[in-house]
């Protein structure tokens, strides 16, 4: 077929592609992950692809449309993915497969397929199911906790009472309780604390920081390779940065360093993976940088002072809701004229 | 005068494709039996038909006249006899025909009286201050100068002075920046001499400041000739205000407002002409026309036209107009498996829908497409909003929200989003990875732009038109109302007056009779 209208020169490249890329890029933190963790992370991404596929070749089913394009362009797989690394990698099956549908089919199918959910599908699930579950959604398993694979499964798709024993505090649940329980108590900084529970490894929390540094090393990878611009994981960096650093010089008893916020929890994966998502973020150059502030401020806030142990998810949830009107109203200026900020429902002349 | 050229925002590198056409000589196009000229070839009104069936006509002979401002003239481009004038296909996106004026050649390709405007020496001596703007403007109107660039604006309208803004910057667009096309290149190269000499009379004729002649990088042969060029004019008299300009080969660097932010800094805001910031374009080959008309007496009637794609032999040659493309592609041999011709470059090019259509003086290019060269069309998918159709964006645009109003057929968001302001380059298209044909939808929005406006126009003049009516009705309503008023008070008056006369003097009874008389 010859395309009815110029430009008849097209570049190679697709969709696909994009999201083949960012599944590569995502390949360096599940190595750490799952060498830290164990296979349970690669059974909950296979178990969450599968769910994916199976969802999204049950919508096209029941609304008689061909589904082939949906199923090859790997963007539930991207969901898919980002939802296993950010649940519990011993979460029960069913739970993965709740955030799964969620994601899949109310996020984004609902909404209209690709391209047309205001809010991040897998970040939708993983509020969810916090919200539903919360206690199954805490329960993390210590890093030096190593089980085989038979019991990995076992946890998994078993039926066993959970014990509690396996699971243990993240470093960012104890320095939340750490700030909740000991105000007024002086016990040294929040560092010397996570040490003396061995929670601390070189620079962050023991191991979560080698798996962040890995996300960290895919992200560059996706910039490098153009699929995402600088704007939201410069803004969100340097924003989690900043506030991070107000609170720790104010009182590094009770706030813990920047760079440990940088390389604890989802702070990496949300600013380079999940943050950029093009489809529910802002897409102005302006509006970008606006949206990384906000999500790096607010994941800061709700982590630190909410009730939830990690706040990306909230966070980019909410920026989600404001993006359509920080694009309206941060149209870049046309060649030749003046920027303009433009109110949405406004006439320009 | 800027050092080095200014980088514009946006725009895309495309593998140049120029070499294949670009490494042999012009070659001139051997003379078809028949010519189909068609009556618009430029921007404006088309000229009116000044020859008749069965006339003969010479070589440079003026067929069809210019009797408007914006519009050029038209003339044979070889000896032979009229046959025929009316619709004949011409190459349009629409694939409509249009008026033509079908020459069949005699085959002796005599040429007509030349009458060159520099035709003394002493009129084409250096001082040319003798030729008034009017008369140089009138020439290259009646010699058929037009833009053959490709957007074929009547050449001698842009030598108007903008009355307020004095010009300061002549630009000759040398840029060629779609793939494909050499035709500019190989002009520069061989002619050099008649491009500078051309490039020379405008800057005096305009009076301008500094001159800039913008190559890009992946012509250094054309930039070379240029400037030996420069040189040899240089040693007949001192030119110091003319420079050759080697531009970064991204597309479109050849797009006016980009191309004039590149040589001189200046940012063309919405609507408003390059003459307003004092700069004044010009195509090389056009100014090269302008060369060949002035100091020769030659008006258009030939165009160097790139052959190349999917061809045996690619290269340039030499084209009479009205020659039809489908036996000038067939002159470059394509191979087997083309499928279609694009004419002009694949970047804002459009596809040939009839071989029987004309070259004309806007055609650039011819393009032999195959899927070898041209990737064959893949399904649309989804907007993800990947934002990579607003990084490519020479203008500044969002092509994703463009696309997303002209889609729901929103034009009036559309135009809102400056829709108006897209110079259809193409460059959001070719980078889409979801594959949507933007431009193909801006076009068809821009569409519904114009007509929106032409219908909010005219539902405003009909409202005027209405209420004028209405206000017209009612007044006449008024006066027969006062006038009907006025006559029942008289016969009332006369009533009571005859009323009173039996009683009264007479002489009462007259005033009021003068008073209404009309």
């Amino acid at each position: 077929m010859i395309p009815l209208s110029s430009p008849y020169l097209r570049r190679s490249n697709s969709t696909r592609r994009i999201m083949r890329l960012v599944l590569l890029s995502l390949l360096p933190g599940i190595a750490v992950y799952a060498a830290l963790i164990g296979p349970a992370l690669l059974i909950q991404i296979l178990l969450a692809s599968l769910a994916a596929l199976g969802f999204e070749f049950a919508v096209f089913f029941l609304r008689k449309r061909p589904a082939r394009a949906a199923l090859t362009d790997h963007s539930a797989l991207v969901s898919a993915w980002l939802i296993a690394l950010t649940f519990p990698p011993l979460s029960p099956w069913w739970l993965t497969i709740t955030g799964v549908f969620f994601a899949i089919v109310i996020t984004k199918q609902l909404y209209g397929g690709l391209g047309q959910n205001p809010f991040n599908p897998a970040m939708v699930a993983f509020a969810v199911c916090i919200i539903a579950f919360p206690a199954l959604m805490s329960q993390w398993p210590a890093m030096s906790l190593s089980l085989s694979l038979p019991e990995q499964l076992e946890l998994i798709f078993g039926f066993a009472p959970r014990l509690d024993a396996l699971t243990s505090a993240t470093p960012l649940d104890v320095i939340k309780t750490v700030l909740q329980k000991t105000a007024g108590i002086t016990h040294g900084t929040v560092q010397e604390l996570l040490m003396s529970q061995n929670l601390y490894g070189t620079f962050a929390g023991r191991g979560w920081e080698w798996v962040a540094t890995a996300y960290l090393v895919g992200g560059v990878f996706l910039l490098i390779m153009g699929v995402i611009t600088w704007h939201v994981p410069l803004a969100f960096i340097a924003s989690m940065t900043l506030i991070a650093l107000v609170f720790w010089i104010i009182d590094p008893s009770r706030f813990s360093a920047p760079l440990f916020h940088l390389f604890s929890g989802g702070s990496m994966l949300g600013a380079f993976f999940i943050a950029t998502d093009p489809v529910s973020g802002c897409a102005t150059p302006r509006g970008k940088i606006i949206f990384g502030i906000g999500a790096g401020l607010l994941a800061y806030l709700i982590r630190v002072f909410g009730v939830f142990p990690d706040g990306i998810a909230f966070s980019i949830l909410l920026m989600n809701l404001c993006a359509p009107l920080l694009d309206s109203m941060s149209q870049p200026a046309v060649f030749g004229s003046r920027p303009q900020v433009r109110v949405p429902g406004e006439k320009t002349p | 005068m800027l050092k080095r050229p200014l980088a514009f925002r946006g725009g895309i590198r495309l593998a140049h494709h120029k070499y294949e056409s670009a490494h042999s000589p012009i070659a001139s196009a051997p003379l078809p039996e028949r010519l189909i000229l068609p009556l618009r070839q430029s921007a404006g009104r088309a000229p009116e038909p000044i020859v008749r069936e069965g006339d003969r006509v010479k070589k440079g002979d003026r067929i069809a006249a210019a009797e408007e401002w914006i519009s050029a003239s038209l003339h044979a481009p070889t000896s032979g006899t009229v046959r025929a004038i009316g619709p004949f296909p011409v190459a349009h996106p629409s694939g409509l025909s249009a008026p033509a004026i079908v020459i069949e050649a005699d085959g002796a390709d005599e040429w007509g009286e030349k009458t060159p405007l520099l035709d003394s020496p002493a009129r084409s001596a250096a001082n040319r201050a003798a030729l008034s703007p009017e008369e140089t403007q009138r020439f290259l109107q009646n010699m058929g100068v037009v833009g053959l660039g490709g957007a074929v604006f009547p050449s001698h309208v842009k030598l108007s002075r903008a009355p307020n803004t004095p010009l300061q910057t002549l630009i000759i667009n040398g840029a060629e920046c779609e793939p494909f096309i050499t035709c500019d290149d190989r002009l520069m190269r061989e002619r050099a001499d008649d491009v500078i000499s051309g490039t020379l009379f405008l800057r005096d004729l305009l009076e301008v400041k500094e001159t800039l002649i913008a190559v890009e990088n992946n012509k250094p042969e054309a930039a070379d000739a240029l400037r030996a060029a420069l040189a040899r004019a240089d040693a007949a008299r001192e030119i110091r205000d003319v420079a050759v300009m080697e531009l970064p080969a991204i597309y479109p660097a050849g797009s006016i407002k980009q191309l004039i932010f590149a040589l001189t800094g200046k940012r063309a805001p919405a609507h408003v002409l390059p003459t307003a910031l004092g700069v004044q374009c010009f195509n090389a080959a056009t100014v090269y026309c302008v060369w060949r008309a002035v100091a020769h007496g030659e008006p258009v009637t030939h165009r160097v036209v790139t052959l190349t794609g999917n061809v045996e032999h690619p290269g340039n040659m030499e084209v009479p107009l009205g020659m039809p493309m489908g036996q000038l592609l067939a002159l470059a041999r394509p191979r087997p498996e083309t499928d279609a011709c694009i004419v002009g470059g694949p970047m804002m090019g459009f596809l040939l829908t009839d071989e029987r259509a004309p070259v004309v003086k806007g055609s650039n290019c011819l393009i032999a497409r195959s899927d070898a060269f041209f990737p064959p069309l893949e399904p649309e998918t989804s907007c993800i909003r990947c934002t990579s159709c607003a990084q490519v964006c020479p203008q500044g645009l969002q092509p994703y929200e463009l696309y997303w109003w002209s889609r729901a057929k929103n034009s009036e968001k559309a135009a809102r989003y400056q829709l108006m302001e897209c110079i259809e380059c193409g460059c959001c298209a070719y980078v889409c990875p979801a594959h949507i044909p933007l431009v193909q939808y801006f076009r068809f929005a821009k569409g519904e732009v114009r007509a929106a406006e032409k219908a909010q126009d005219m539902a405003a003049r009909a409202k005027e038109r209405f209420e004028f009516r209405q206000l017209r009705a009612e007044r006449e309503k008024a006066e027969r109302a006062e006038k009907l008023a006025r006559a029942a008070a008289l016969q009332a008056e006369k009533l009571a007056l005859a009323a009173v006369t039996d009683t009264d003097s007479p002489a009462n009874a007259q005033t009021p009779t003068t008073e209404n008389a009309p």
